[in-house]
């Protein structure tokens, strides 16, 4: 009997009992469709978390100054030293020395005490250039952000995150009002927008920004060094280009090797990856629930085709006396089993991807199919047909062909 | 021996047994048969039940191994072979037509017809075209496309009686083929093994209706597990 025919002979008695192949191959269903829906809800989120970090700029290079040694000979960390000037920034900013890197956003940071008439807050002072919106991939809500000419002249003018201007200003408009630092009243130009994000802790919503020059005045810093260079490379494909560039710019410019550099590059990829990291988990654990729903689909697939092997006993006992070997029984039952897995799988699949379009808006979860994910399904539900139509189709097999045909 | 003639048999028994073992209860159901059966013969096995009929029609049909002795079929020694072997034999030698009809009530009647041609591995068009010749020749050509639940109880035992033809098999197994049949059905499908036995085959029928087993050419009576009677019948006569 060829494996055609036995295909055939396979889809003949699965349509034979429609009804109890359906409820058979429900457990198939049930258990691929959630797999499917989970992994999918995994890589959804994975995508969202992605798609967060590169609303903060995910083309981003943070270039933070090397460690110092004191004179004690105590070694600083990372950023300790101030190694990174003004014209650092000026230079990577330049075309042709970084020709990926779109915009530079060089900036000082200290904490201050604000007051505002009766109020006082405390925060921290980031002094800046104007491209630190666009780098920084953060907007207004209401205002304006400083221009190169007050960078320039060193306006007193002050830039409030959404946190600090309502503890500073409470509910009222705070455009126009004005803050006093160190002494210097400044005139509030803008409020920033929301960023519903954090980096490394502190809030980015509460921080007040200011032209760099002012900054350098209030805190009456005299070098032009800066704690932190935002690099923005022209496109997530150039990242790793600018980086290369910015790092042997900066290397030519310091007069050092890149392996002892006096300066550290990071990306964002790193908060990419924590994020993701608790992300897969959840999606393991319930991948995992899901293979276990499978699991008992399976079993539910062996426990009708060994039923199948009881009721169709006469059957196999005249297929048998009539030249079937026990190879080709075992065969044919075996082939039944599958199918039904398979067809369970597809199915499954079907349920799935109905799900992934019909769910997201429902709970406000993307989901996201993967060919893989749809690949391993099928393979998945075709192995479990099989591997559960083994211990049937053996009995099948084995069944002599008197007992078989003697029975009522 | 009811024949002497030169031809070698086409089914040679020699002491076979058959004991079933349940527990530690022996049952031995054959105690030595020993007996010789030449092509075109028609031979009626008649017996009480219990008498051990059934279970040497197992052993002709190489449905099961004898547990001693030698069973030689078409020159072939069968008693010591695998099931895997047994079942190729069947599909070659043997046509079974058994008292349930067996068919398969999903498919149609050529499709049963054609079952044992499925396993010998003969191509598909062949196979139908084999099927629905064994079907005229039992008189259903126009019932070939009909399944069993649509047939009366007589054409459904000539379906099976084509589907024992279909793969031209050396010997025709006929265990009790008309005990779920009326009278008339009953006479249809003698004539039919009639008709078949004049044009040469031979035929192993299993009876317990001693008029039935009068259509045959040699009556075997079995009881006890042992030949007690080997004769010819009033038919011995009729030409092959």
């Amino acid at each position: 009997m060829t494996w055609v025919e036995t295909l055939r002979a396979g889809a003949e008695a699965v349509r034979a009992h429609r009804m109890r192949s359906l409820l058979t191959m429900l457990g198939i269903v049930i258990g691929i469709a959630s797999v499917i829906l989970t992994v999918g809800f995994g890589q959804g989120a994975q995508q969202q978390v992605r798609d967060e970090i590169d609303a903060l700029g995910s083309n981003l290079l943070i270039v933070s100054p090397g460690s110092s040694t004191d004179s004690g000979g105590m070694r600083g960390g990372f950023g300790s030293a101030t190694t990174l000037t003004l014209e650092d920034a000026a230079a990577i900013g330049d075309d042709t020395a970084a020709p990926d890197v779109r915009r530079v956003a060089p900036t000082t940071s200290s904490s201050a005490s604000l007051t505002a008439g009766e109020t006082n807050w405390t925060t921290s002072l980031v002094g800046t250039t104007p491209s630190w919106p666009d780098v920084r991939a953060r907007s207004l809500a209401s205002g304006r952000f400083f221009t190169a000419d007050e960078v320039a002249s060193g306006a007193p003018v002050v830039v409030l995150g959404p946190d600090t201007a309502s503890e500073l200003l409470g509910l009222g408009s705070p455009v126009g009002q004005t803050v006093t630092i160190a002494g210097q009243r400044l005139t509030v130009i803008g409020v920033l927008d929301s960023s519903g994000a954090s980096e490394s802790g502190g809030s980015e919503d509460d921080q007040a920004i200011l032209p760099i020059s002012t900054a350098q005045a209030l805190t009456g810093a005299t070098s032009s060094s800066v704690s932190t260079i935002y690099v923005e490379a022209a496109s997530q494909a150039t990242l790793s280009a600018a980086y290369q560039e910015v790092q042997s710019l900066l290397a030519t410019r310091h007069g050092v090797t890149t392996t002892d550099a006096d300066f550290g590059i990071s990306t964002q990829e790193s908060l990419v990856e924590t994020a993701n990291s608790t992300n897969r988990t959840l999606t393991v654990l319930l991948t995992g629930i899901a293979a276990i729903s499978l699991l008992v689909g399976g079993v539910g697939v062996m426990n009708i085709m060994l039923v199948s092997v009881t009721e169709r006993i006469r059957e196999i006992g005249l297929r048998k006396a009539l030249g079937a070997t026990p190879r080709v029984i075992g065969r044919q039952f075996l082939v039944e089993a599958s199918m039904l897995g398979l067809a369970g799988g597809v199915v499954g699949l079907l349920v799935g991807v109905v799900g992934s379009w019909v769910l997201p808006p429902l709970i406000d979860q993307p989901v996201t199919l993967s060919a893989l994910a749809v690949g391993a399904a099928l393979l998945t539900s075709l192995a479990l047909g099989v591997g559960f139509g083994v211990y049937p189709a053996s009995r099948a097999a084995r069944l002599t062909p008197i007992d078989a045909l003697r029975s009522e | 021996m009811s024949a002497t003639t030169s031809t070698p048999p086409i089914i040679g028994l020699d002491g076979v047994r058959k004991t079933y073992r349940t527990g530690s209860l022996e049952f031995e159901a054959l105690r030595g048969i020993d007996t010789a059966i030449r092509e075109g013969e028609y031979v009626a096995v008649v017996g009480p039940s219990g008498s051990g009929k059934s279970t040497l029609m197992n052993i002709l049909g190489c449905l099961d191994n004898p547990t001693a002795g030698s069973y030689l079929l078409a020159g072939e020694d069968v008693s010591t072979m695998s099931e895997a072997q047994l079942a190729e034999v069947r599909n070659r030698r043997i046509g079974f037509v058994f008292q349930q009809f067996n068919l398969l009530a999903g498919l149609p009647a050529w499709r049963n017809v054609e079952l044992p041609l499925v396993y010998a591995g003969l191509p598909r068009q062949e196979r139908r075209e084999r099927a629905v010749a064994a079907l005229e020749r039992v008189g259903l050509a126009d019932r070939t496309a009909h399944r069993p639940g649509e047939l009366s109880g007589g054409q459904q035992q000539r379906v099976a009686v084509a589907r024992a033809l279909v793969a031209e098999p050396a010997i025709i197994l006929a265990d009790e083929p008309t005990g779920n049949l009326d009278s008339r059905s009953t006479a249809d499908v003698l004539d039919l093994l009639d008709g078949l036995h004049d044009a040469g085959r031979t035929i192993v029928l299993i009876t317990h209706e001693h008029d039935v087993a009068g259509r045959a050419s040699r009556n075997l009576v079995i009881d006890d597990g042992r030949i007690v009677s080997d004769t010819p019948t009033a038919r011995a006569g009729v030409p092959a």
